[in-house]
């Protein structure tokens, strides 16, 4: 029987959150600052499963599955904003798109 | 199977970093990959062998082919490597990199309590999840379908060529 420090699962997950995180802040191309926003959200999933592994119930798995769906949905989002954006600035960098108007 | 588990996690959090640092941004992507395909291993050690797979097919194959079709669709050339070395300074890393590394500490510092806590780890078969998603979170499936729904919606809308709107100048 394997059994695991469960501080050890949780803080892989906070490796990989802070990284994305550090991703989000220093970067500044678009399609960079997506994936990073995918890294933050497995390991929020990575957490969950962790939990719902200690726990030995399923509503981990079940919390992953929705983040996965808005995952989906954030990304099929934010990469139509990024379509638009290169047609309009012919750019990725995120401070081209640094005025709202309208 | 621990030095699996450590193996498995080295490499996630390696190729998580070589992610963040790319100039190329193909490059990052196939790295996310191998990212996501070590944490699908990690899962299936942690007893959840169901997310493994959709960690594989949803995340490592769908969500990553949408980026690869927009990279496509984007049709970046060679000067798109000089603006990536142009806004690419790795001092840029210090200020966000010191904040993150405090939150980090933070983290590992309030795990010291759960230090002698282990986890006797079985698997969590998918006929469970199932059970328990179709059951007790069916108003969230609904839920996670509407949002879907707005999702495909809002990408249609966003992403037509030809948005009848001022021309406005490049910024």
């Amino acid at each position: 029987m394997v059994n695991l420090p469960v501080g050890y699962g949780l803080i892989l997950a906070g490796v990989l959150f802070a990284l994305g995180l550090v991703g989000v802040l220093a970067r500044r191309n678009v399609v960079f600052i997506l994936m990073s926003i995918e890294i933050m959200l497995n390991a929020a999933g990575v957490a969950f499963i962790v939990a719902g592994s200690h726990w030995r119930q399923p509503d981990g798995q079940v919390m992953f599955f929705y983040i996965l769906t808005m995952a989906a949905a954030e990304v099929s989002v934010g990469l139509a904003l990024v379509l638009q954006m290169h047609s309009r600035f012919k750019t990725l960098d995120a401070d081209a798109a640094s005025r709202m108007r309208g | 199977m621990y030095f699996i588990l450590y193996l498995v996690s080295a490499i996630a959090i390696i190729s998580t970093v070589m992610v963040i640092t790319r100039l190329n941004a193909v490059h990052g992507l196939l790295y996310l990959i191998v990212s996501l395909l070590a944490v699908a291993v990690i899962f299936y050690i942690l007893g959840a062998p169901f997310v493994a797979a959709l960690e594989v097919i949803i995340y490592a194959g769908a969500i990553m082919v949408l980026f690869v079709f927009v990279i496509m669709m984007l049709n970046l050339g060679a000067h798109s490597a000089q603006d990536e070395h142009r806004w690419y300074k790795p001092r840029m890393f210090i200020g966000p990199g010191f904040l993150a590394l405090i939150l980090l500490a933070e983290t590992i510092y309030a795990m010291r309590y759960t230090g002698g806590i282990r986890t006797n780890l079985i698997s969590i078969s998918p006929q469970q999840v199932g059970m328990e998603l179709y059951g007790t979170y069916l108003l969230g499936v609904e839920l996670s379908s509407i949002l879907l729904l707005a999702g495909l919606v809002a990408a249609y809308h966003l992403g037509r060529r030809h948005y009848h709107a001022q021309p406005r100048e490049r910024v």
